[in-house]
């Protein structure tokens, strides 16, 4: 597409870039203690003091929400980091060097992977208990597969490549040729992958803890509200709309980021 | 004698013939060699071995001595000490011999970086200096490009230039200028016979061309289905073909340069 403008990567960038700033903010400063009840009167409709009103409890939602992102973003980094690291660990050895045990790791990842994620998660956390760290650990289990096909497939290309063949005869080792020759070669798909790999993290992030699974009340998290904003669907429709919103909106900028990410490498 | 092969046999699985079969011959230091015959006789399988390669899954029998060591005696970490510094290969597609994430001039200097403990500016500067010595304009400014943005032939001189900068006794060169213009090829082979020259460095010169062969080389083998047909001077080869199937080779030139 040559030097046209690449609007998703614009739009996508600006939009992850705004909602990864409020994140932070709320997680330094916030109007009103997200925790502190009767900050305002019960089911306050949005105004210049609670700019989204406030829930059953009198807590502001706009401080929930910036708060319920920060803590939504950190369990996303978390997950996609032990995905990644662990995924591209396991990609690299068995794209590279191939043979049994990379026929047995591929399937477990099959294996992985058939399960509903949502269910193996249940699965961890019912026997690990519930919490933040918990879920963290499980949805990262549940990350590795997808970054690991990834990988794989991209280290296997690349060994097959002349310039791969040309180091091995220049006598680099196995282990320099994956750090120096055929990592910085997989930065172009693991760059979109990571992206959308936090877009299924903040979204997997919400679907447990609005099973009550994730982080634990009195603390604000994105899924959690939204579970406890249906009671008042009709009393206090801003309360759902809000975490909604918040939730829709971090996942829209890291789908765009990632297409304009893909459209850029592609270009 | 730098190099002997004695009875060097390889057998890929599965394969109804090996690739290559029984071939013997020796070269000696600063020699340079010419290897031809058309694609899937075995040269290019030939020079992997010579260039200590162990290839995955071939059985491999005889002998590669290379100054006196038996080379499919060596154990792969031995055979990597030996890679890159006592030889060196060179591809057919410069394009594709370099790594496209990496600056040229960090992929020339790779082999010191693997066999010498050499600081990373000594590097640099001995890369810049292998740089020159391959022709190559303003080596500064190119040592920091990527493989993109340099043409065919400034890549191919690049990759002479990582073969020589650990100054190996043997460069493995397979069909180097096949991918060029003609007119790039013929710099190149000058450029390859004065390195070769300057460093009395051995090289096996493999290419399905006779005319390139017999303006660089002066002896020759001639290689069909895996064993070595014919071998002699040059000159003697184009005069008095004693193998039919150097005839044919000879005879596939096109016609004004026959003679």
């Amino acid at each position: 597409m040559g030097k046209r403008t690449n609007l998703f990567l614009l739009l996508g960038g600006g939009l992850t870039a705004l909602m990864v700033g409020l994140a932070l903010l709320g997680t330094f400063w916030t109007p009103y203690s997200p925790t502190a009840m009767g900050a305002g009167e019960k089911f306050a409709p949005p105004s210049l003091a609670h700019l989204l009103g406030t829930d059953n409890f009198g807590r502001d939602v706009f401080s929930r929400v910036l708060q319920g992102m920060g803590a939504s973003l950190l369990i996303a980094a978390c997950v996609v980091a032990i995905g990644c690291l662990a995924g591209t660990l396991v990609g690299c050895l068995c794209g590279y060097f191939g043979g049994p045990a990379d026929y047995l790791l591929t399937r477990l990842c099959d294996a992985v992977t058939a399960f509903p994620s949502v269910l193996l998660a249940l699965v961890i956390v019912s026997l690990a208990g519930r919490g933040t760290a918990q879920i963290v650990v499980a949805l990262g289990i549940l990350f590795i597969p997808s970054f690991a096909r990834l990988v794989r497939g991209e280290t296997a290309r690349h060994r097959q490549a002349n310039y791969i063949q040309s180091a091995r005869l220049m006598g680099v080792s196995h282990g320099r040729i994956l750090t120096a020759h055929i990592l910085p070669n997989l930065w172009g798909v693991l760059g979109p992958g990571v992206v959308i790999g936090f877009n299924n993290a903040v979204l997997s992030e919400a679907s447990m803890s609005f099973l009550g699974l994730g982080v634990q009340p009195p603390f604000p998290s994105l899924g959690s509200m939204l579970s406890d904003s249906q009671t008042y669907l009709q009393r206090a429709p801003w309360y759902a709309l809000s975490a909604g919103m918040a939730i829709a909106l971090l996942i829209l900028g890291f789908s765009l980021l990632a297409e304009g990410l893909q459209r850029r490498r592609r270009a | 004698m730098l190099l002997e092969v004695n009875d060097l046999t390889v057998r890929f699985p599965g394969a109804s013939r090996p690739a290559v079969e029984g071939a013997a011959f020796s070269l000696e230091r600063g020699e340079i060699l010419g290897l031809v015959g058309e694609s899937g006789s075995g040269k290019s399988v030939t020079a992997l071995c010579l260039g200590g390669l162990l290839l995955p899954g071939a059985k491999v029998s005889g002998s590669i001595r290379l100054e006196g060591r038996e080379l499919l005696q060596c154990t792969e970490k031995e055979l990597r000490a030996l890679r890159g510094r006592e030889t060196a290969l060179v591809f057919q597609e410069p394009m594709a011999s370099f790594n496209p994430v990496l600056p040229v001039g960090k992929q020339v200097e790779e082999a010191l970086r693997v066999h010498t403990r050499l600081s990373s500016r000594e590097r640099r500067e001995r890369a810049l200096a292998a740089m020159s010595a391959a022709e190559l304009p303003e080596p500064e400014t190119l040592y920091r490009r990527y493989p993109h943005e340099l043409s065919g032939g400034q890549l191919q001189r690049a990759m002479l230039a990582a073969a020589v900068i650990s100054e190996p006794k043997l460069l493995l060169s397979d069909e180097i200028t096949t991918a060029l213009d003609a007119t790039v090829q013929v710099q190149i082979l000058d450029l390859l016979a004065r390195l070769a020259r300057e460093r009395n460095m051995a090289v096996l010169f493999i290419s399905h061309d006779l005319r390139l062969v017999r303006k660089l080389c002066p002896r020759a083998l001639v290689m069909k289905d895996g064993r070595i047909v014919e071998e002699g001077p040059v000159e003697d080869l184009f005069r008095a073909p004693r193998e039919d199937y150097t005839r044919r080779l000879i005879a596939a030139i096109p016609t004004r340069e026959r003679r």
